[in-house]
């Protein structure tokens, strides 16, 4: 038998882990500012940080297998609290998201970041690939069903993240282009009716991001103070803590969704550029992970995860640099808060633990 | 075999997953370099337009100090007004050297070291990236200098802002009181989140002890500034609750009237309806301009004030302590009737001196040749200063001591404004504990005429006035009848506090008394004869003469020879009409000489001002 490495015994991926690291640190100094120097949130962010890579490092512990199994019953464990908790629960800032278990309050729509592409690649990897059509179909409805309750509650950037983590999986696992083109027809049909299905907030924020200078007061407030909080830093940046958008205290939301603004505000260009390399080598570890993966499940779920981080970051910067809807989506692992950081690191657990436990054929 | 397929299966997904993963990772830079070239876009294409607008867009929230109650007279006279002023305030984040910018500041607009002083210790106490003032009331000349030179000032502006005013200045100022600058301590004491924003608070008299009344609730903006930190437009705004106005009980015609009558001398005069306590008037003489303090004295003038031997700082009302001198006697023949040591009617016998058993020491009455056979009615109209020297003997200091309590001397009146003093009634604890001496029973004697140990204050002789009048109702002085609601114009008053009555063995006595003093002034060789002339109402009243300085036993009182800080101080307490009494009023002039010389006519001067106004006339 081969001599195991360390990360291999521990079920740790380093290199991962190094970049997880970097991200969070990067994270803790910009909250420091945007916090207006308020070192007990700092403090509490890092402790937040700490049981999340632990839960990662419990995760990654998991055998591939154990996850593949469990697939199945977290999602439906899934869809039972996500209709709870639009009878059950909790309203938090307009929406329904929350589910108090008394001891802690949860939010189902995170879960199902991690069990829908878990379900789907669960599913998928039972067969050979690529799907066929009636599996295809299948998949649909097991991503359309939690992404429906959760824009009900509603939550359009988490339904949002969930819908692409579950098409990602069918993405890679080999979706025909032309079935993909006519999917990609039928999203654009659906769009009226998604529109009237939306809250008032949610169409003015699409009005508002097609014109934010329509309601600079009220929607367009969001973008139009991020976009002068980047251009104003300039390619060096104002330098940290010296940001006078944010410490004016009217960038809105910048210890949360829009810290992107308070970094390039006081780190500029510059610093865009090394976030963005290390969030690429995150990524570019994470795919690196799902093609050296053992099982076609692990391929799967590995990609999978690793485009919604992806899209996570996408869809944030986007959005702060006035290029997306605002949809509520944080910053990952760098924006403030507790629950999406708990599911993105029991995602990178699940990477870890789809790398680390590999078998190898003794000769 | 079939192991075999899954391996190769196994290999053909690892194929197809692996191009879907390279294609992905293609789109993922793609969208990255997406972003790179946004940000580039925004930070370096655009950077100069959006330095622009972060520079001259600012959004800020700002607390919205509320507007300070006013103060008006009973007859509805504003006596505290805010007005417009102009100060000038700094950014300090906003500029690079700031003692450079002062000092070519100082080229065009007069900046004290003091304000400087002020102004970098206030530095250190602001929020990043808010306003520091540097100088208060600007003149409409130096608005005009600076608003000329503005764009030389980035950071620094001058702000409208409103400013307490007293128009009565030094004739109210006793009562009112003033505001002044906030400073640390008033911070300390104060509720921090409520005063955000406010720059005065009360420091003085009513002005301080309604300070939460007149003070409001403050508000927010937000607003959005530009570069300099110029307020652009409010774009949000919670109103702050403006404080309410104070309605006095001071009726500012009667002030008038006392302030005219004392003719520029020093004192007190306090006038009080009995029937509630309300303050109708509040003199203080001399006074000073409150309106110097609001946004702080200059030291010298401060200094003279301190200086001043004419003490116009004292409020003379409520700190100024005098001896009662022979307006204590209407009070002391009342407790010697309710003691039962002499009725009525009972005469002493006043040769025109006294001297207690065995002792050598003459205490003279005022008139040399005395008064003959006297009954409590002539003691009291025409002062006999024997009389009582022989009942304050018989009725002892411990008894004195207990009567005199009941009116309310030897305390705080407990009216509405604070640093009241509470006078000294002697007695035998007090002495051994003040001078650790025991009580002599001359000084007793003293203590019958109102001299001596005993100190009142102007407030005190008031409410003793009014609790006579009212035949023993104690009703408490008050300065503050009602407030109103700006925004609602409603009117709410204040409660009176709760009346006491003095109960007596004999309710006649109270109108013994009460006649005798209507004889002061109204009956034959009253010693106020002369200032109850032809008045069209009948008012009581008492004289009174304190010494100021001891006179040798066998030394003339000479007013000619005697320097006018050392002559005696003139008192006068009445109150009219004798039944059913609307006011009561107690004058002190200091150094005024004799008590019906000098006081009384200033009483009758504000009974005729009052008494004989179209609706008490329609009213008794």
């Amino acid at each position: 038998m081969e001599q195991q490495t360390l990360g291999q015994r521990l079920h740790i991926d380093f290199p991962l882990l190094l970049g997880i690291v970097a991200l969070c640190s990067i994270g803790l100094v910009v909250l420091y500012s945007a916090s207006n120097q308020n070192i007990d949130l700092v403090y509490r962010q890092a402790i937040k940080l700490v049981i999340a890579m632990v839960i990662m490092l419990v995760v990654a512990q998991l055998p591939p297998a154990d996850i593949a199994r469990s697939s199945l019953w977290l999602y439906l464990i899934g869809i039972v609290l996500l209709i709870l908790v639009l009878f059950y629960g909790d309203v938090g800032k307009g929406a329904q998201r929350w589910l108090d278990l008394k001891i802690f309050r949860f939010q189902p729509s995170e879960l199902m970041k991690l069990s829908v592409p878990m379900m789907i690649a669960f599913y998928l990897s039972d067969k050979s690939l690529p799907p066929n059509f009636s599996r295809i179909l299948l998949v649909c409805v097991f991503i359309v069903v939690p992404v429906l309750l959760i824009a009900k509650q509603p939550d359009l950037g988490t339904a949002l993240l969930v819908g692409t983590a579950g098409f990602a999986v069918l993405f890679i696992a080999g979706i025909s282009w032309r079935l993909l083109m006519a999917m990609f027809v039928l999203a654009a049909a659906a769009a009226p009716l998604l529109w009237y299905s939306m809250h008032d907030y949610q169409k003015r924020r699409v009005l508002t991001f097609i014109n934010p200078e329509n309601d600079p007061l009220g929607a367009g407030y969001h973008t139009i103070q991020s976009k002068i909080a980047i251009g104003s830093g300039g390619f060096y940046g104002k330098g940290w803590l010296e940001g006078t958008q944010s410490h004016l205290e009217f960038l809105p939301e910048r210890s949360t969704d829009f810290i992107f603004a308070v970094f390039c505000e006081e780190f500029g260009m510059l610093g865009v550029l090394l976030l963005l390399c290390i969030y690429l080598f995150i990524i570019a570890r994470g795919l690196y992970i799902a093609v050296n993966a053992q099982h076609t499940y692990g391929r799967l779920l590995a990609s999978a995860l690793t485009l919604t981080f992806f899209v996570y970051v996408f869809v944030n910067m986007g959005m702060v640099t006035g290029q997306l809807p605002v949809v509520g989506v944080p910053l990952p692992l760098v924006s403030h808060g507790g629950t999406s950081i708990v599911t993105l690191m029991a995602g990178f657990g699940i990477l870890m633990a789809i790398h680390t436990h590999r078998r190898f054929l003794s000769f | 075999m079939a192991r075999e397929f899954k391996l190769k299966d196994n290999e053909h997904e690892a194929l197809l997953i692996a191009r879907r993963v390279y294609f992905s990772a293609a789109i993922v830079i793609l969208l990255i370099l997406m972003i790179v070239s946004r940000v580039f876009y925004l930070t370096v294409i655009q950077h100069d337009h959006f330095t622009t607008l972060a520079k001259s867009n600012r959004v800020k929230i700002t607390a919205v100090p509320p507007i300070r109650g006013l103060i008006y007279s009973r007859d509805g006279v504003v006596l505290a007004e805010n007005k417009p002023s102009f100060s000038l305030q700094v950014i300090p984040e906003q500029i690079n050297d700031i003692d450079a910018v002062i000092e070519e500041l100082r080229q065009l607009i007069v900046i004290e070291d003091e304000d400087i002083k002020r102004f970098k210790q206030a530095i250190k106490k602001q929020r990043r990236f808010e306003n520091v003032p540097l100088r208060f009331n600007l003149n409409e000349e130096e608005v005009a200098i600076f608003s000329v030179n503005r764009h030389r000032f980035p950071g620094i502006e001058v702000i409208a802002g409103l400013n307490r005013f007293y128009p009565y200045r030094d004739e109210l100022v006793h009562a009112i009181g003033y505001v002044a600058r906030l400073d640390e301590d008033d911070f300390q004491r104060l509720d921090q989140s409520n005063y955000r924003g406010t720059t005065h608070v009360g420091k003085l008299g009513i002005e301080k002890a309604y300070e939460s009344v007149l003070h409001g609730e403050v508000g927010y903006q937000q607003v959005e500034v530009n570069a300099q930190g110029r307020l652009i437009r409010v774009l949000e705004r919670s109103a702050p609750k403006p404080g309410e106005n104070l309605h006095l009980t001071i009726d500012v015609k009667l002030q008038k009237t006392a302030i005219d009558a004392l003719a520029g001398r020093k004192g007190a005069i306090v006038a009080m309806d009995p029937n509630n306590g309300d303050v109708l008037a509040f003199v203080s003489t001399p006074g000073y301009d409150p309106n110097k303090f609001v946004n702080g004295i200059d030291n010298k003038s401060y200094q003279s004030l301190l200086a001043s031997k004419d003490k116009p700082l004292i409020n003379r009302v409520t700190q100024g302590k005098y001896p009662p001198g022979s307006t204590i006697k209407p009070f002391m023949g009342l407790i010697g009737m309710e003691n039962g040591i002499r009725t009525f009617e009972n005469e002493s016998w006043c040769p025109g001196w006294y001297s207690l058993k065995g002792h050598e020491h003459r205490y003279r009455d005022w008139k040399k040749q005395g008064h003959g056979y006297t009954d409590l009615h002539k003691a009291i109209t025409q002062s006999c200063d024997v009389y009582f020297y022989i009942l304050a003997y018989e009725l002892g200091i411990d008894r004195i001591h207990a009567g005199m309590s009941r009116f309310g001397f030897g305390q705080p009146s407990a009216i509405d404004i604070s640093g009241e003093s509470k006078g000294l009634l002697p007695s035998r604890d007090w002495k051994r504990q003040a001078l650790g001496q025991p009580w002599y029973p001359g000084e007793t004697l003293i203590m019958g005429i109102g001299q001596g140990y005993a100190l009142s204050t102007p407030i005190q002789l008031a409410k003793a006035t009014a609790t006579l009048a009212n035949k023993g109702k104690v009703v408490t002085p008050r300065l503050v009848a009602s407030t109103s609601n700006v925004m609602t114009e409603e009117k709410q008053t204040i409660p009176a506090k709760p009346e006491k009555q003095i109960k007596i063995n004999n309710e006649t006595y109270w109108d013994d008394i009460i006649g005798s003093m209507r004889d002061v002034v109204h009956g034959p060789g009253g010693t106020a004869w002369r200032s109850g002339l032809n008045a069209p109402y009948e008012f009581a009243g008492k004289t009174g003469t304190a010494q100021v300085i001891g006179i040798a036993q066998d030394e003339e009182y000479n007013k000619d020879e005697i320097a006018e800080e050392f002559q005696d101080h003139a008192l006068f307490i009445a109150f009219a009409p004798v039944e059913n009494p609307t006011i009561a009023i107690a004058i002190i002039v200091e150094n005024g000489g004799g008590g019906s010389k000098t006081a009384a006519p200033i009483a009758r001067k504000m009974l005729d001002q009052y008494m004989l106004r179209p609706e008490m006339v329609s009213k008794g």
